[in-house]
């Protein structure tokens, strides 16, 4: 078959334009699958190794204070392996540099010098020396945002009295891969960080000289969680537990495991999306391409080569810009996979690890491509072979026009002739315009949900810090207080408005499911905190009961009018039974709210507020950071305005890079599609388009002809490209949906628009190629040679 | 006259375009010999090409039976019929119908490479005189020089029988005596069953027998005293 091979060979020259587009199109699709796929086992593997090499803990504990010999107790509980007892604290601070106040969380360093579990890995500098009690490792995030390292020195109220640490390392731990301040839903390093602190020091600030506060557990492989947990709550619960729990409720574990779980979205669902998209698009651009080759096929067939060896011809020809994709697509995948690894590295603060290539997943790229743009040959050439040579050879039918629908309506009567012929040009071949309309709708589609998380995140950003977090900054109390603390608040500098809230820790029941969460208590008449649901609604702490957002009702398997059994875990710790009264489509976190004197009645604690929400006059902030850095009282304090930085800076950062690469590939497969449908158009029209031109059309009006079908096309396309680009969006939506995130399904009109503006713009450049091509069609050679 | 080459009984062939029916052919019963150069003459649509392309194996008939020595060639079946062509039959068109892709020898070389005992192309080509436009693409070409490719390409593969539609009508006089002589040469030096179709009337001296169809049937065989050489020819 050597002249069938030199025949691709120079066909594959000849259409060296379109085939170079579909290899275009094959390539995005394969480099995005392997860039976004090859992220899926690897997130949840460094996570795994970072668990084991660092002795990540399985049970934790938080308690008021415990005596050295219930911490021994519970390390006698049946499966526990290794049981470490801890000081935690959390404390104002003042940052070198830093107007605002931050808090830091101090843990101790047993005097022995390594914990035995949650062991910090030192990234520079060194561990604190044996017996030097004001030497601490700093986290890196946090040492990062503030520019701190080995010999700087921060200070804060421990005790009641300033004390100065001395930074001697940066560390990370995988027990603080994300590190939040109680109640925040993103991180802002600046204003918070770990402090790993040697035990003396942290034993003379809380008063426990052999005691513990908290306790970090392994287990024995195989035992069970739960029986551990409730054996731990039952030796603790005289200590003022706050409830042990597991590793499925560690904020830094569940945040990241939320996260990695919706980088499925990023790494399965989208690559899925995008691959399928690019899959139907090979399919419908080579088998127009093969069906302009119909008459060649014919006479194949005339001079006896057999349907397979005329099949293999065109595959193969199929398969050449799928491998040239590939060839391009893998190796730019793979570079790209890593680029991401490395941001994500960076992100999540795991050790450095690299990210190897995975052939597996580039081999399902190719495979899946090169299948799809084989179907699609296939379809054109089965249609070509099955037709008696006969016919696929005549000279080509006149083309039947029949009075079509559009005639019937007499709408024709108000189009120009030459549009007349657009339209029923158009009509006349159904099947290759619904291809033709498909592929564009898809690209428009793709386009529309590469910008998707774009939105999704303004939208976020959006209802969390304008409708949601409405005061300037929250203070948080060591110890529950007695309202009157407001009047102390009142009359700082600046305080323009103050509102009480209480945060009561609490474990909420229902049948078999339990969460270990917090009760939000906010004031009926308050403004400055708001519950709103994804479509902007604000809802109102009922006078009765609880408001739960509708996914944590779902988890719990509740409904409004159910009731919940609350274990309240500080205070007078009893259980109570309270009804669900409302339930609210939160898209973040998973609350409990309630009306700030319905907590007072189930809590028994009359008056009992733990913080306060403040708005403050902005001309006077920094006179209220530097007295909030002195207030002994506070355990925390958050600043919008420095948690939506926060926000911006790492939530927003770390989707950029993803976002930008499927953008720029959905754009490239955009231009692909556009100028391969005018292209094939062309090439199926040049005897036609020769013959008008004979027939003394000018240039111009044939090119306008041309061109007015695709426009037609176009514009169709586009206009099933909103729905189709909609659903995609709301496929993306439903999959990434986890406990404490949802991703809101908005499509702002902006996202249309840019899909319409690219596909114009293909289309323009598409059209300035094309008006070059029909320029230089020579009319003698396509009447000469036929199709 | 030579064995059977072709033997056809009661052939028809219908098309149906919505509610009209076309019958382009109306029951044809025709027998071929080995060897002989027949002539197809008729109006337009009377159903000549239709005929050719059945006895090439291209279309299937509706009703009827064609046999090829002993092969019967309805319901054969399209693998069969690829055989048949691939083994057997050398076509040549009206428009010329070569591959724009290749060059002149290579769109010989495209069908001898799957024949049995093809000639090599470039022999070929020196028998159609062409010897001289090897490597020329189609679009380099004139259309008599196209339509000699296609008669080399026909003849390269020593096909049994040679079916050719109208070979020269889009050529000139001159031109379509150059391309009747090679046909011609083909069936003296090689042995091939020729069959043409034509609208000139003159080239019917060229045929052993000549077939004259009128709305789907045949309407009278003539027998030539003797056959004249193309070049004896004028139109
Ligand atoms: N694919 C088809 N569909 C419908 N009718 C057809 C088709 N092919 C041929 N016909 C009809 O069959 C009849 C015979 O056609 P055929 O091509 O055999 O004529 P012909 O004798 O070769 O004419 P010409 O000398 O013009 O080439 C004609 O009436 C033609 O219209
Ligand atoms: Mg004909």
């Amino acid at each position: 078959m050597r002249m069938l091979n030199r025949k691709l060979r120079r066909d594959v020259l000849g259409l060296a334009g379109p085939l170079a587009a579909v290899a275009l199109v094959a390539a995005s699709g394969i480099a995005l699958f392997v860039t976004l796929r090859s992220m899926r086992g690897f997130l949840a593997q460094s996570q795994a190794d970072y668990y084991r090499d660092y002795r990540f803990a399985d049970v934790f504990v938080l308690m008021k204070r415990a005596p050295a010999s219930a911490a021994r107790a519970v390390a006698r509980i049946p499966g526990v392996r290794v049981a470490e007892p801890r000081l935690v604290f959390e404390a104002v601070l003042d940052v070198p540099g830093l107007a605002e106040p931050a808090v830091g969380r101090f843990v101790s360093i047993p005097a022995s010098g390594e914990p035995l579990l949650n062991v910090p890995h030192v990234r520079v500098g060194r561990m604190p020396a044996p017996g030097a009690e004001r030497e601490v490792l700093i986290s890196e995030a946090f040492a990062q945002a503030n520019r701190l390292g080995p010999g700087d020195s921060l200070s804060a109220v421990l005790n009641g009295r300033w004390e100065r640490v001395h930074v001697v390392g940066v560390a990370i731990s995988p027990e603080y891969i994300y590190e939040l301040q109680g109640g925040e839903l993103f991180p802002d390093n600046r204003l918070f960080g770990v402090i790993w602190t040697p035990r003396a020091l942290l034993a003379a600030a809380t008063g426990l000289e052999s005691g513990c506060n908290a306790m970090a557990l392994q287990l024995e492989p195989g035992a069970p969680e739960r029986d551990v947990i409730e054996a731990v709550d039952r030796v603790l619960a005289p200590y003022g537990t706050l409830g042990a729990y597991g590793r499925a409720e560690h904020v830094s574990h569940k945040f990241i495991s939320d996260e990695i779980e919706q980088n499925r979205v990023g790494a399965v669902v989208m690559p899925a999306i995008l691959l399928g998209v690019t899959a139907f698009l090979l399919n419908v651009v080579l088998s127009r391409l093969v069906a302009t080759q119909r008459a060649q096929v014919a006479l194949l067939k005339a001079f006896g080569f057999t349907n397979n060896e005329i099949g293999l011809h065109y595959l193969l020809l199929a398969l050449v810009p799928v491998a040239a994709g590939a060839l391009v697509g893998v190796p730019v995948g793979f570079r790209l996979s890593q680029a991401t690894a490395a941001l994500y590295a960076r992100f999540y603060r795991f050790p450095v690890s690299t990210i190897r290539p995975d052939w597996g997943v580039a081999l399902a790229a190719c495979g899946i491509a090169a299948a799809a743009a084989l179907a699609g040959a296939a379809i054109a050439v089965r249609a070509a072979v099955r037709l008696p040579p006969a016919e696929g050879m005549r000279p080509p039918a006149p083309a039947r026009f029949e009075a079509g629908v559009l005639d019937r309506l007499r709408v024709q009567r108000l189009l120009a002739p030459s549009a007349r012929i657009v339209v029923r040009n158009t009509a006349r071949r159904p099947l290759r315009a619904v291809a033709a309309v498909t592929g564009i709708a898809l690209a428009f589609a793709m386009l529309v949900v590469s910008r998707y998380a774009f939105s999704a995140i303004d939208r976020i950003e959006e209802v969390q810090f304008q409708h949601v977090q409405r005061e300037d900054i929250s203070v948080t109390f060591r110890e529950a207080a007695p309202r009157a603390a407001l009047n102390a608040l009142r009359r700082l500098p600046g305080v323009l408005d103050v509102e009480p809230m209480r945060v009561v820790p609490v474990a909420l029941r229902h049948g078999a499911v339990e969460r270990r969460t917090a009760i939000f208590a906010l004031p009926a008449t308050g403004d400055l905190r708001r519950i709103v649901d994804q479509d902007l609604r604000t809802h109102r702490v009922p006078a009765n009961g609880l408001l739960l957002t509708t996914k944590l009702a779902d988890v719990l398997g509740v409904r409004p009018g159910d009731s919940l059994t609350v274990d309240l875990r500080e205070g007078t710790r009893r259980t109570v039974r309270v009804p669900v009264a409302a339930v609210a489509d939160e898209a973040l976190g998973a609350n409990a709210y309630a009306d700030l004197e319905y907590a007072a009645r189930i809590t028994g604690e009359r008056q009992a507020i733990s913080g306060a929400l403040l708005a403050v006059d902005p001309r006077r902030e920094s006179e209220l950071y530097l007295t909030l850095k002195q207030q002994p009282a506070l355990v925390g304090i958050g600043i919008r305005s420095a948690a939506l930085r926060g926000f911006q800076r790492t939530i927003a950062e770390s989707f950029q890079v993803m976002i930008f690469i499927s953008v720029i590939f959905s754009v490239i497969i955009a231009f692909g599609v556009v100028y391969n449908g005018a292209r094939v158009a062309l090439s199926e029209r040049a005897r036609e388009l020769a013959s008008l031109r004979v027939l003394g059309f000018t240039k111009r009006e044939v090119t306008t002809m041309v061109f007015g079908e695709q426009v037609l096309l176009t514009l169709l396309g586009m206009a099933f490209g909103v729905a189709a680009g909609y659903a995609l969006c709301a496929v993306a939506s439903a999959a990434g949906n986890t406990e404490l995130f949802r991703i809101p399904l908005v499509v702002p009109v902006t996202s249309y628009a840019y899909a319409a503006a690219v596909i114009a713009g293909a289309f323009l450049a598409s059209a300035l190629a094309m008006r070059q091509r029909i320029r230089e069609l020579d009319i003698v050679e396509c009447l000469k040679t036929g199709e | 006259m030579g064995p059977v080459l072709f033997h056809a009984r009661g052939l028809t062939k219908t098309y149906h375009m919505g509610d009209v029916a076309v019958h382009a052919l109306q029951g044809v019963d025709l027998d071929l010999y080995e060897g002989e150069v027949v002539v197809i003459l008729g109006p337009s649509g009377s159903g000549k090409s239709t005929l050719l392309n059945i006895l090439g194996g291209l279309d299937a008939p509706s009703g009827g039976e064609v046999h090829f020595r002993d092969h019967q060639l309805v319901g054969a079946g399209d693998a069969a019929l690829t055989r048949y062509r691939r083994e057997h039959v050398g076509f040549v068109f009206q428009f010329y119908n070569l591959l724009p892709s290749l060059t002149a020898t290579e769109n010989v070389a495209l069908v001898t490479e799957i024949a049995e005992r093809p000639m090599p192309p470039a022999d070929a080509l020196h028998l159609v005189g062409l010897g001289e436009r090897l490597d020329h693409f189609p679009s380099q070409m004139s259309g008599g020089e196209q339509q000699r490719v296609a008669i080399a390409r026909a003849i390269a593969k020593r096909p049994d029988v040679l079916l050719c539609d109208e070979p020269t009508g889009a050529l000139d006089a001159e031109t379509g005596v150059v391309v009747l002589q090679a046909l011609a040469r083909a069936n003296r030096e090689l042995g091939t069953t020729l069959v043409v179709i034509t609208h000139n009337a003159t080239i019917a001296q060229m045929a052993d027998r000549v077939l004259r169809m009128r709305d789907g049937r045949i309407a009278s065989i003539e027998t030539n005293a003797a056959r004249r050489d193309p070049a004896e020819l004028e139109w």
